[in-house]
């Protein structure tokens, strides 16, 4: 505004601000000492370790002043997705904690046994321990083993319960799992599972005169296929156009639900005949997968399946080239690029690998689990369930396995809590989701736990670095 | 305002990232800090921001210790901070910009732009900046924009200034401009901090010098101290500043680039028509400050640019139009300007970032299944003969410095059997022994009889570099010169003036 101030009137510059040779201002740094011995104190402590960290340390703290939203973003999934196995375990005992809480707190005894804590504080406590001793005791007995079983045979049937639960848990979460290494959040696991089971389920009752195992092996194809292209859908968008996956997967699982809705309601579709309820006639008998244990357990083949499944998606990761590349694009698309690998390619490769191994969820549901025929509700959640399963397991295919085995077991072992002890299933719903809660949040984790977090100079390294020196000798040691 | 740190220590786990660091500056004083990256400069800069805290020291201002909890502490007690990397927000105007995080307001919160433009246009005026205070911050020039940094730390009334390798996205003009205003504002009293580890600028400006190294002050210069005194302060030993290398041999084969023209998603024009060759067995600098189509320009040669037109063609053959895997097969090595995000995968091993670019078949593919045998073997031996300081081939690159990483780079570009080689900025971020490292395995490819070329934005390297250099501003040719041309001539090209057909003046190219 004001024109050009004439600067108010400047002290000369050079008078006072003339450097002094090295003189007293700065106190410690070697007074006095000119080059030569400055030399020295350095050359005494070039040590590679040291200098490397420092490096290391400027090259991280360059990195957050960048405001690079994308890559934050990124590194944030990452994180979420990849948290080791000492945050999941972390995470599961912090959701325990918190749900004996809620148990204590929506116990009808302990509320009974709370207003006269102060006078008979024991009654309290014995309510407090009866309820969450009762509840995790009945959901191990529902989970695992029942003790008030006559045999050997009947005590187990929980944990093949558990297991059958598992099976399309854990082909789903492999199908997100997957995705996730690749970058992707697939979120229409829902979809991909309803179209699995449409196509899946179609060609189980409607397809007749083929034999057995053909029959079977046919419609799991099918399922596959069905479910790997309604991934693919999302996958080749994304690829050609850019558009976003999740929005996309979210949108498709709206398509597929109400597509399959509407072939349930339409007679001469997948209604089954004579009835007026949206529901297909049961699947013929040459297309059921096979009970794994006898008729007298649930489980079915479909568990081999889905460990099969495990360790195909082991070698596709950690083996093969494609999976290789599915990784690079994953950590980091540009570099990928750069490296030669076409990154849309990936991204369509991956979808359908994923939406092929929700498929097989999917065909398990109706070919295994419920084989009398299905309605629309034959996700029963699994496809959104398979993300917690996923990120629990760390987005690995072991991981995947045992958190899916995890999941199973709450499921089939939170019934049994509501039927003995009459807690409510959604407490148990409750630890689930907040197993969730704490994975998406490793540094909170860490912190409770006080496990190293990873954005720190872990302190053994140092050690290492001094103790075993680096391969090639320093080539920089003298002046 | 005095400004003192006293016994500053800041650790990050076991490391010592600045260790009873000392230092005071004076008003009206421009106090350079001069180190490596990597020394602790930033670091120091941070505590005395409040981004962090330190572990032990003080921070005294006129000899009351501070405690900053943030930066708005600090900036609260007069200390500003123009950061390397400008915190301004693109889509606002420079108003805008300058009273984020100081929002003054009228009854119903409104915005008070007027009195943030009121006070734009008076610093601007006072230094004659000459910006405009409505212009939009996208719109600016680089230069403009770290004046806005300037201002908006002055328009807090900052006594002290402290500018993080300033000069680094600048021109040696605007260089020179900057300095300008360093000194006018130390005129005016303010007490200026200036983080660098260019020596030339740190000679023209400084009033006294601090040598930062390994987190320790390793010593004082005074202004007067050559070049050489200097960098061996901060290094620690004597630095080869010049390149060792024959006259080149030039043979047969090239690159020829011809009417090249890159076209950015926004439609403009970033490789305006850019013609160029390259004979095998030479290297050909690009030189120019940074953003003015280098990186298109080696990005279009590996076929990473959506829009390209022209021609490139590598001993005879066609490049532009190519897949990226199909222009490495062709030959082409290519050391990418960011190696975090284009170069390596960060979260993978040093292995698995050595076959990155080799997943397409044998030696490290086979039906589909990758030949971990074989890789690994390939990784040790490039590890060794590259000599990647690590505790093995299963350490993660990230874990790795930045001279580190680049050698992993280097190591991979180079593993393959090459017809052209382009490196992009292949020795920033890395420390002075990488670097001679990395020259001297360019220098060495070029031996090998194959075009090379390389993007560099320091002077210095382009020069020890270059066979011929090839200036570029605003995306095209300013002219193609020999190595030995004047500096003054260099700098002005990067200026965007073509070099004057005749004149070669005292040169002092090294």
């Amino acid at each position: 505004m004001s024109g050009e101030t004439p600067r108010p009137d400047g002290r000369e510059p050079e008078p006072e601000a003339v450097p002094e040779p090295a003189g007293g201002q700065v106190p410690d740094a070697d007074p006095g000492s000119p080059l030569a011995e400055a030399l020295e104190t350095v050359d005494a402590q070039a040590e590679p370790g040291l200098a490397e960290e420092l490096q290391q340390e400027a090259a991280r703290e360059q990195t957050p002043v960048v405001a690079d939203t994308g890559a934050r973003w990124r590194d944030a999934f990452r994180r979420a997705t990849s948290g080791g196995w000492a945050v999941a375990l972390g995470a599961i005992v912090l959701a325990v904690i918190a749900g004996s809480i809620l148990i204590i707190v929506t116990d009808e005894r302990v509320q009974a046994a709370a207003p006269y804590f102060f006078a008979r504080p024991a009654d309290t406590l014995a309510a407090v321990g009866r309820a969450v001793g009762g509840a995790y005791s009945a959901l191990f007995q529902g989970a695992v083993y029942n003790f008030g079983a006559d045999s050997f045979a009947v005590g187990i049937r929980p944990l093949t319960q558990t297991l059958t639960n598992a099976t399309p848990l854990i082909a789903a979460g492999l199908g997100v799992a997957l995705a996730f290494r690749a970058g992707l959040f697939n979120i229409g696991g829902q979809g991909q599972m309803l179209m699995a089971a449409t196509a899946a389920g179609w060609i189980g009752f409607g397809v007749t005169g083929l034999p057995f195992p053909w029959h079977m092996l046919l419609c799991v194809v099918a399922g596959v296929a069905a479910g790997a292209l309604w991934a693919g859908i999302a996958g080749l968008l994304k690829a050609r156009t850019g558009a976003h996956e999740v929005i996309v997967t979210i949108m498709l699982n709206y398509v597929a639900f109400y597509l399959l809705s509407y072939f349930l309601a339409t007679p001469g579709l997948m209604q089954a005949p004579g009835s007026a309820n949206p529901k297909t006639p049961p699947m013929a008998e040459s297309s059921v997968l096979p009970p794994l244990l006898g008729d007298s357990y649930n489980l079915h083949w479909g568990f081999v399946l889905s460990l099969a499944a495990v360790v195909y998606v082991w070698w596709l990761l950690n083996r093969s080239s494609t999976g290789f590349s599915f990784r690079a694009v994953g950590e980091n698309p540009k570099a990928a690029r750069v490296a030669g690998i076409d990154v849309s390619r990936a991204t369509v490769y991956v979808m359908l690998i994923a939406g092929g191994l929700v498929g097989l969820a999917g065909a398990q549901q109706v070919l295994g689990t419920v084989t009398t025929g299905f309605g629309a509700d034959i996700d029963a959640g699994i496809g959104f369930d398979a993300i917690t399963v996923a990120l629990l397991g760390g987005s690995s295919p072991w991981g995947v396995l045992g958190a899916g085995i995890l999941f199973g077991g709450f499921k089939a072992g939170g019934s049994a809590m509501q039927a003995a002890e009459g807690i409510p299933i959604e407490i148990v719903l409750v630890v689930q989701s907040l197993i969730v809660l704490f994975i998406a949040a490793p540094p909170l984790v860490r912190a409770i736990f006080r496990l190293p977090q990873p954005d720190r100079v872990p302190r053994t390294r140092r050690r290492r670095a001094a103790a075993a020196p680096t391969t090639a000798p320093t080539k920089g040691g003298q002046a | 305002m005095r400004l003192e740190l006293r016994g500053i220590t800041k650790r990050f786990g076991a490391l010592v990232a600045n260790d009873h660091i000392d230092l005071v500056v004076e008003p009206g004083e421009i106090h350079c800090l001069l180190g490596e990256n990597g020394a602790g400069k930033s670091t120091l800069m941070n505590v005395l921001y409040g981004l962090y805290q330190a572990d032990e020291g003080q921070i005294l201002l006129d000899d009351a210790v501070q405690e900053f909890d943030g930066p708005g502490d600090a900036m609260a007690a007069g200390i500003g901070m123009v950061h390397q990397h400008f915190m301004l927000v693109p889509v606002f105007t420079v108003a805008e910009n300058v009273m984020l995080g100081h929002e003054s307001t009228r009854a119903g919160g409104v915005l008070d732009l007027d009195a943030a433009r009121a006070k734009v246009t008076e610093i601007s005026a006072r230094f004659g900046f000459h910006v405009d205070p409505d212009a939009l911050v996208e719109d600016l020039p680089v230069g403009v924009q770290q004046r806005v940094e300037i201002i908006k730390a002055l328009s807090h009334d900052a006594d002290i200034l402290v500018f993080d390798e300033p000069t680094a996205v600048l021109t040696p003009q605007e260089t020179d401009e900057l300095m300008g205003i360093m000194r006018q504002l130390r005129d005016e009293g303010t007490a200026i901090v200036f983080i660098t580890h260019k020596l030339r600028e740190v000679r023209e400006v400084a009033d006294r010098i601090t040598v930062i190294r390994h987190g320790k002050v390793v010593g004082e210069a005074s202004p007067s101290a050559s070049d050489g005194e200097l960098a061996s302060l901060m290094v620690g030993r004597a630095v080869e500043l010049v390149v060792a290398k024959d006259e080149p041999t030039l043979r047969e084969n090239a690159l020829e680039v011809t009417d090249l023209e890159v076209v950015g998603p926004g439609g403009q024009v970033l490789v305006d028509r850019v013609s160029f060759s390259v004979r095998g067995g030479e290297v050909l600098v690009v030189a120019g400050v940074q953003g003015n189509g280098q990186t298109e320009l080696t990005e279009a040669l590996l076929g990473l640019q959506e829009q390209v037109r022209g021609s490139i063609q590598l001993d005879g053959q066609e490049l532009v139009g190519r897949t990226v895997r199909q222009i490495l097969r062709a030959g082409v090595g290519f050391v990418p300007e960011d190696r975090n995000t284009d170069g390596l995968v960060g979260e993978f091993t040093i292995a698995e970032n050595l076959v990155l670019d080799r997943t397409d078949g044998p030696p490290f593919v086979r039906r589909g299944s990758l030949q971990l045998r074989a890789r690994d073997s390939f990784a040790r031996e490039k590890v060794a003969e590259f000599d990647v300081r690590t505790q093995g081939i299963e350490t993660r690159v990230g874990r790795l410095s930045g001279g580190n990483q680049q050698k992993v780079v280097l190591a991979r570009e180079l593993s393959r059997e090459l017809r052209l080689f382009v490196a992009a900025q292949p020795t920033r971020g890395v420390d002075v022994g990488s670097i001679e490292f990395i020259h001297k395995r360019i220098v060495e490819t070029r031996d090998t009889g194959i075009p090379v070329v390389v993007v560099s934005t320091e002077l210095d390297e382009a020069v020890a570099l270059a066979d011929r250099i090839m200036v570029m501003y605003r995306g095209s040719v300013v002219g193609i010169v020999p190595a030995d041309t004047p500096r003054d001539t260099l700098g002005l090209m990067m200026a965007g003036i073509p070099p004057e057909t005749g004149p070669q003046n005292e040169g002092d190219a090294a």
